[in-house]
């Protein structure tokens, strides 16, 4: 069944947020671009020899970032009602944690 | 009286989908939740005897001392076969029997929120149970432990850990969808007015059991998986020669096999206090802190699985960490005791079977929940580790708790689900011997614990002066099997009675008991409204004002039913999803696919081809709309 | 799936009512999407714990190829637009769109997979499989398990293609599109992960440029 959220169709311009909204296709557009620039950063800075001491804790802010914009955009997440988020978050949070645990235990940091 | 009326167009399918609802056939194209927990509960009462048939084998081996009735290769198949069945096939599919049948009852519902998938789930639990026992007939049936443990899982030679490895992802699919369909079922088609904190403690604990699964599942298929590519591609997860380490299979094992044994008894807990209120005609005491109390142990259950490795050498900190979060989790468990203890304390209690059991469960789980509080204690665990104590802590809890809580469960809900009471004496009988064979068995095994009997050994010298015990509990176990053989006759002997059940014969609060026994396919004439916990019991009884409990004038309940907010205008039929080949048919993929990675792609590829017919027939079938 | 107590019309915009409003098929998703992250977890850090513990090479600074890797990503991350374009077409009748997006989500999809298995041919080429190393082990199947997600997601795209010719898929019946871009938009932020854990966070072999 498709959600019956408001505004339906392609949505122009307009900010994002607000509940029960769906962002049109130019939004989609805009944050493809996104992604792709980061990826590119990603990739760029992988190269640079100044960046390498910030490396690792770069590219997991840019995954971070380009996780989040999928998860929250793509998925719709900020839009959605809260329950899908709190099982999603769920599992996620579940994971890091006891994996983080696990390779603590393995002394890998 | 409604109608209930099933589709059968044709349209969309290439078999004519089947119509039947009735009859042995419709129980292989059932998507019914009731059908399907009989099916559960049937079934994994086969695999009980047969799981009990391996530990009576084994109790001869160690009557005495030196003996070679079952050779070392046999006998650990034995254990091993012994572990996988009592814990997969036996008191989980126990457990999802109850679920299935009593979770949409108990929440006022119709069906589940998917039912051929409810269907699939116990298709491809029965098809894996079958495929790891086939292995007794293929080569050689598991023999590493049902914990599996690397390299010695990886290296051996025979292909019983193969059928380990294969047999348990297949359950553990069923398991993972059945998880997915039973919250789904939980959260979203409770009746009108049941609010989470309405809901019977059964249902918040099957709400906990199928997050549990979801989060456990996943992290033991990859170590199944890991373990199946070693053995079977010589890949080099735990390999220690190429950098592997067998320590991983550890925490991926046991990160799952934890919260697994809060899987295996929090749907007993749930049980026990259901019945513990009915037979002492009180509600249920600190209602909320028990629902708190499981969701408590879920979570912490993630944080302890280290606890069974304490002798592996993770370090102190870590060991420390894990015995610190192991004593916590006993906190919310200690509450729940308590509050059955509360629930009972100046009840007017009826010491029907259901409450033998339930008091039985209460008592012996104690016992194996004070001997868990010395395993946290690492420095006692270094000693009782790979000993008899350990085997002794978890069959109180898993058999004096778990099997205990579902035998009480079974003789509760037998009127409902079949229409008939199973013999009150023969309960009582079953219940004393069971208790006393029980304790004999594992008792005693503290005491060869502590004195240094090692776990999974195939037998003993005299001199080691563990012989008086071991024939003690060898006995024991015997004595279970007589007291098995009584319910068995019991529960056969009520099939000779006829089917002519009231809808309330314990005179309960929750509201499968407001409907027939057995239901009718819809389970609710109409849909109930819910106004409290114990719904049913406050529709039958009020309290004055000096606290005295009397039945409401009958017609007082003809209010809930005119309030109903079921959309059913008289005579509207009552739509239920028809069965369906599908499930069983993309069930039957999965163990082809098994034999395909042991004896030849030819069997991979069969095994493709009918799971990808069964989803595709399955996606294709008009379901009920 | 049971309506709950509703003779329900097969032609209406049927909500039935649940006990939180939502579909219960959307909740089943999400719920299977969190379990999903403890299967990837696990893969993932077997993959980490195995980083620098193979005692014989390839290692990866040897095999890994970053820019053809990067192509794969901007790939994926491109057949997530047009998965979200293909739902955005549905929820606003456009079925003929619908197909397009579809079509495409489901290319790149395949051009992602066929760029994953030229890479890991060059790789046993260069001496990696599955049970050289740790390395081998780890990377194969993490790699392995997410192409399969991806083929099934595949699968599963081409299945809605097909049902959109049926008729099967309309504005008002749109929910198995959302579903399956659910799904798709998983897989690829697992990319998002297995992308910077395994190929761009380095294993101390320094990376090399490219030309350089």
């Amino acid at each position: 069944m498709a959600d019956t959220d408001v505004a339906h169709g392609a949505a122009p311009e307009s900010t994002p947020g607000g509940h029960g909204r769906h962002p049109g296709p130019k939004e989609y557009i805009r944050i493809a671009i996104i992604l792709a620039v980061i990826t590119a950063a990603e990739v760029a800075i992988y190269y640079i020899e100044g960046a390498q001491e910030f490396l690792v804790p770069l590219l997991f802010l840019f995954s971070f970032i380009k996780f989040t914009l999928v998860v929250m955009w793509f998925m719709h997440l900020k839009f959605d009602n809260r329950l899908y988020a709190r099982f999603f978050l769920m599992g996620l949070a579940g994971a890091i944690t006891l994996f983080l645990i696990v390779l603590l235990l393995f002394q890998v940091f | 009286m409604a109608s209930v009326s099933v589709p059968t167009d044709r349209r969309g399918g290439l078999l004519r989908r089947p119509s039947a609802t009735s009859g042995f056939w419709s129980w292989f194209t059932t998507v019914d939740h009731k059908k399907i927990g009989i099916l559960y509960g049937i079934t994994a009462f086969a695999f009980f005897l047969i799981g009990g048939g391996e530990a009576l084998l084994i109790r001869v081996q160690l009557a005495r001392p030196d003996q070679d009735f079952l050779n070392a290769a046999v006998y650990n198949e034995m254990f091993t076969m012994h572990g996988i069945t009592m814990v997969f096939l036996v008191v989980m599919p126990l457990s999802a029997a109850f679920f299935n049948y009593f979770l949409p009852l108990m929440i006022g519902a119709r069906d589940v929120a998917f039912p051929r998938l409810n269907a699939f789930s116990y298709w491809a639990f029965l098809f894996g149970g079958l495929f790891v026992y086939s292995s007794w007939f293929l080569g050689g049936a598991p023999n590493g432990g049902w914990f599996g443990y690397a390299p010695n899982s990886v290296v051996d030679p025979t292909r019983g850990m193969t059928f380990y490895a294969i047999g348990l992802l297949i359950t553990g699919i069923a398991s993972t969808v059945s998880a997915f369909n039973l919250a789904v079922t939980v959260i979203n088609m409770r009746a009108p007015g049941m609010t989470l904190f309405r809901m019977p403690v059964f249902v918040w604990m099957g709400l906990v059991v199928q997050l549990l699964l979801a989060f456990s599942l996943p992290v033991i298929t990859i170590g199944l998986v890991e373990l199946l590519f070693d053995r079977q591609f010589g890949t080099r997860f735990f390999d220690p020669a190429s950098g592997g380490d067998p320590v991983l299979w550890q925490h991926l094992f046991w990160l799952f096999g934890h919260p697994e044994v809060y899987i295996l008894i929090l749907p007993a807990m749930g049980i026990v206090s259901e019945i513990l209120p009915v037979f002492a005609r009180k509600p249920l005491f600190g209602y909320q802190f028990v629902v708190f109390s499981g969701i408590a142990i879920g979570f912490i259950g993630f944080g302890v699985w280290a606890h069974h490795m304490f002798a592996v050498g993770l370090g102190p900190a870590a060991n420390t960490a894990f015995a610190v979060s192991t004593m916590i989790i006993a906190i919310p468990t200690g509450v729940k005791i308590f509050n059955w203890l509360g629930t009972l304390w100046k009840g007017d209690i009826r010491f029907a079977t259901p409450m033998l059991f339930s008091i039985g469960f209460i008592a012996m789980f104690i016992i194996g929940g004070l001997s868990g509080v010395t395993h946290a204690v690492v420095p006692s665990d270094y000693q009782q580790t790979d000993t008899y104590y350990i085997v002794a802590h978890f069959h109180y809890v898993l058999f004096g708790g778990a099997i205990f809580g579902l035998f009480a469960g079974t003789y509760y809900w037998w009127p409902k689900v079949f229409g008939r009471l199973l013999n009150e004496r023969a309960g009582k009988v079953h219940f004393w011997l069971m208790l006393i064979g029980f304790n004999m068995t594992f008792g005693p095994m503290h005491v060869l614990g502590l004195q240094g009997m090692p776990r999974r050994i195939q037998s003993y010298p005299d001199s080691l002066g563990l012989t008086f015990w071991n024939t003690v509990a060898s006995i024991g176990a015997f004595i279970i099997a007589v007291s098995i053989l009584v319910f068995l006759v019991a529960a056969i002997a009520s099939f000779r009675k006829p089917k002519e059940m009231e809808a309330d014969p314990w005179d309960a609060r929750t509201l499968e008991w407001a409907t027939s026994s057995p239901p009718p396919e819809f389970n609710f004439e109409e849909i109930p409204v819910v106004h409290s916990i114990d719904d049913l019991w406050h529709q039958k009884y009020a309290e004055t004002e000096g606290g005295r409990v009397v039945p409401v004038a009958a017609g007082g309940s003809g209010e809930a039913a005119a309030a109903s907010h079921d959309g059913d205008a008289p005579g509207h039929g009552i739509h239920l999803p028809g069965p369906s080949y599908y499930p069983l048919v993309a069930s039957l993929g999965l163990p082809l696919i098994g034999y395909g990675l042991i004896f030849g792609v030819g069997f991979a590829v069969v095994g493709v081809v009918v799971l990808l017919a069964g989803f595709f027939g399955w996606i294709l079938e008009p379901s009920a709309e | 799936m049971a309506s709950v107590g509703r003779a329900a019309d097969a032609h209406l915009v049927d909500h039935p009512a649940t006990s939180t409003g939502l579909p219960n098929t959307k909740l089943a998703i999400w719920l299977f999407l969190a379990s999903d992250c403890l299967l990837f977890g696990a893969l993932i850090s077997t993959y980490v714990l195995y980083r620098g513990a193979s005692i014989e090479g390839p290692f990866p600074a040897d095999v890994f190829d970053i820019p053809y890797t990067s192509v794969s990503s901007f790939v994926l991350l491109a057949s997530s637009l047009t998965m979200v374009l293909a739902l955005a077409a549905i929820q606003r009748g456009d079925v003929g769109r619908l197909r397009v997006w579809l079509l495409a989500t489901a290319l790149l999809g395949l051009t992602f997979i066929g760029g994953q298995v030229y890479e890991f041919t060059t790789f046993v080429e260069e001496g990696l499989t599955l049970r050289t190393n740790v390395f081998g082990t780890s990377f194969y199947v993490l790699t392995g398990f997410h192409g399969t997600h991806v083929g099934v997601g595949i699968l599963m795209l081409l299945t809605l293609l097909g049902l959109s010719f049926g008729g099967r898929i309309t504005q008002e019946r749109s929910e198995s599109v959302e579903l399956v871009g659910l799904y798709w938009h998983f897989v690829d932020i697992v990319w998002i992960v297995i992308f910077t854990v395994v190929y761009l966070i380095p294993t101390g072999n320094p990376p090399v440029a490219p030309g350089g």
